[in-house]
């Protein structure tokens, strides 16, 4: 076995255990959120996972950023099947396993991925253009500063590296076909590398061909395991995590707000419409979110499947008025702290079990955490209490993300458990409760039929 | 105008059509008031049967239940939901999308089960089934913009029936920048019609009363009565009340066949 075959070897293992790590913390942390059982009509989830996910339906209502998103995301599909070869290529110590084999098919396969690949790199060329030189506002909001900042630009550079690796690998391979024939396999003429390559590296002898080509072929495979080990602290996590999240998605009418049955049976049985079954607990009950404990999974799966594109910011109509809203932040502050609680979480700490739980033998768990923080010290009701539930985050979300939802929730903690929220709301709120009108009225509800008009 | 509730039917043994369920707004607001008028004209010139509850309506909870206040919510629906279904009503129209929405999309969950009709739902139909007509020419030459409300545009989806009924005016019917599914909210829903704005640059309604007069309308039709108090609001701050009106949509149709 080579030398090369064993790093190779080394490093995948490393890659995959640091992976397998990060993934499981992610879905740990997803599981901090309550239980709630999605499920039924598999046909529409298919079908958003197909039309939504796969083909990106939603990302076509802007219609420039959607293509050239796709390019980037096919010429990445499309990569994975090359990385089969470079898998093979790797650990056996091989050259182009399939080149022969797939003959013709080879051919097509990879000239397809070069074509893809050059769309991609413009695809690039222009995005990191769009964000840092036309300055897409909804790239420059204030949650947009730091990490999602650098995250978003790091990605592309990654996809640069990438191209790079690709056309040194099969540039310098082109050349090499002839001038050592036993050791590199004809792939017959590639779309671009046949002419790209002898442009570049015509008339370079073959030992430098061959640095050139090993240069390309482990830059290729070291960016794709930097972006797999990368992944966990990115936005881009969304490319795997779309597809669950489109799958879950809830099918409810978007007017619909989650109800609460526990609330309705307390009052129904206060009316005297369903026998009281004295079941109410001692316990003072909390309703709404304050942290991630209180909201679904499903809201936390959200946060981590954000891509922080903006589109939902853009369209909010009290983000565009200047208000401190942003739905985009919702999710990412949703995200962090989930972040935030997991890492504590796998510290152990005594410190974070909450005081009235500690004692002899009491180990940290989600059940008895308490860090004195919470979704509050993240979104504040300024924030909250600014949405007019217009659901134009909902509708512009390309990964079907609610982020009414997490807030909604939020004003129900606000309100119901802390009895707090604006004040000028408790004039609407007592009219309701004792004059059935959301405005106090001496008149009587059917006097406008009497009125002249 | 003789609007008879459901309990005078009742008295005469009789059930109406449709329950026309009239709101907070409509039954008190002084503008949103002159909507159930326009509106009760027009079921009174297409011969429809219908009622209304008068004083055994309430709140629906929409607003409280998007303040957060779940109570409240539960409250005033159950109760609605005994009185209903203690009249035995099937159909309802109202001219509030806010209403429609919570009594089509949140009342089954709690025991409530209707069939639910926006106002320009049903005038849309009547006028399709001929028991309606559209007529004059009032509005000749006009333009006029429509303002899809959240409620019944993007979160139900009906951005068809009040064109539809638009289209039936001889006007010049012109969208606005953002509409459909992308249409701006007037900045009332989630009860902010309730409180005040929170810091910002602008108020939302002035924002949408913007790309209103962009499109260099006489009337700005809408299907919310918070909606025209947002949007009116907005002129008003522009002084502009007086060279573009808002009017619903059911406001329309009485003008032009001066019903
Ligand atoms: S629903 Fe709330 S957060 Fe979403 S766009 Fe409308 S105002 Fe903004
Ligand atoms: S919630 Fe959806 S629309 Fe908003 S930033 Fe995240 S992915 Fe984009």
């Amino acid at each position: 076995m080579g030398l090369s075959q064993i790093i190779f070897l080394v490093l995948t293992a490393v890659v995959f255990f640091i992976a397998f790590k990060q993934f499981g913390a992610i879905y740990q942390n997803i599981k901090l959120g309550k239980d709630e059982e999605i499920s039924g009509d598999a046909g529409w989830r298919w079908q958003n996972v197909l039309l939504v996910a796969f083909g990106q339906k939603k990302m076509f209502k802007r219609f420039i950023p959607a293509i050239l998103h796709f390019f980037i995301y096919a010429a990445f599909l499309m990569t994975q099947v090359e990385l089969i070869e470079i898998f093979i290529d790797g650990f056996g110590g091989v050259h182009r396993f399939f080149a022969e084999p797939l003959g013709g098919l080879y051919t097509f396969i990879i000239s397809f991925i070069e074509i893809l690949s050059v769309l991609a790199f413009v695809a690039t060329i222009v995005f990191l253009w769009r964000r840092n030189i036309l300055k897409v506002p909804r790239f420059w909001k204030p949650e947009m500063v730091g990490w999602p900042k650098l995250d978003g630009n790091l990605i592309l550079v990654g996809e640069l590296l990438l191209l790079v690796g690709i056309f040194s690998m099969n540039g310098a391979d082109t050349l090499l076909q002839q001038l050592d024939p036993a050791h590199y396999p004809d792939t017959g003429n590639l779309a671009i590398s046949s002419w790209l390559g002898p442009a570049l590296f015509g008339g370079f002898d073959a030992s430098t061909l061959h640095v050139i080509e090993r240069f390309g072929w482990w830059l290729h495979i070291l960016v794709v395991f930097g972006f797999i080990t990368y992944l966990p602290f990115s936005k881009h996590l969304h490319i795997f995590l779309a597809f669950p999240n489109v799958f879950f998605s809830r099918k409810r009418s978007r007017g619909e707000i989650e109800n609460m049955p526990e609330i309705m049976n307390e009052v129904k049985s206060m009316m005297g419409l369903v026998e009281d079954t004295g079941e109410m607990s001692e316990d003072i009950p909390e309703f709404g979110s304050k942290d991630i404990f209180d909201l679904s999974w499903k809201n936390i799966l959200e946060a981590y499947t954000c891509t922080e594109c903006g589109r939902c910011t853009s369209v909010c109509p009290a983000n565009m008025t200047g208000k401190k809203l942003s739905p985009r932040k919702i999710m990412m502050d949703i995200r962090d702290r989930a972040e935030e609680v997991g890492k504590n979480l796998k510290s152990g700490s005594d410190e974070f079990i909450s005081a009235d739980k500690k004692g002899e033998g009491v180990t940290l768990s989600k059940d008895n955490y308490d860090d004195g923080k919470s979704l509050f010290d993240y979104i504040s009701n300024e924030e909250l209490y600014a949405c007019t539930t217009c659901n134009a985050c909902v509708e512009a979300c390309p990964v079907m993300i609610s982020p009414l939802e997490p807030i909604l929730e939020m004003r129900r903690y606000d309100i119901l458990t802390n009895s707090s929220g604006p004040s000028d709301w408790l004039p609407m709120f007592n009219s309701v409760e004792n004059g059935g009108a959301v405005w106090q009225m001496p008149e009587e509800r059917a006097a406008w039929t009497k009125e002249d008009n | 105008m003789g609007v008879k509730t459901i309990a005078e039917f009742a008295a005469e043994g009789q059930k109406p059509e449709i329950l026309f369920w009239v709101g907070c707004a409509g039954s008190f607001d002084a503008r949103a008031k002159k909507v159930s008028m326009a509106f009760a004209k027009i079921l009174e010139s297409a011969a429809i049967s219908y009622a209304i509850l008068g004083n055994e309506e309430s709140c629906t909870g929409d607003p409280a239940r998007r303040a957060g206040n779940e109570f409240l919510f539960q409250m005033s629906a159950l109760q609605n939901i005994e009185v209903l279904n203690g009249y035995e009503v099937q159909k309802i129209v109202t001219a509030c999308p806010h209403c429609f929405n919570t009594l089509k999309n949140e009342y089954p969950k709690l025991g409530g089960n209707y069939e639910v009709l926006h106002h320009t739902q049903l005038i849309s139909q009547l006028i399709s089934e001929g028991k309606l007509k559209v007529e004059g020419d009032a509005f000749k030459g006009k333009k006029v913009t429509y303002h899809d409300s959240c409620y019944l545009g993007r979160i139900n989806s009906e951005y068809e029936a009040p064109r539809s009924i638009l289209n039936e005016l001889d006007a010049n019917i012109v969208e606005m920048d953002q509409s459909r599914s992308r249409g701006l909210c007037c900045g009332a829903g989630g009860a902010q019609m309730f409180k005040e704005n929170e810091p910002g640059d602008k108020r939302i309604n002035m924002e949408r009363v913007d790309q209103a007069l962009e499109t260099g309308a006489n009337v700005v039709a809408a299907n919310c009565p918070f909606c025209i108090t947002m949007l009116t609001d907005g002129l008003k701050a522009h002084e502009k009340q007086d060279e573009v009106m808002v009017l619903d949509i059911s406001e329309l149709i009485v003008q032009a066949n001066g019903l």
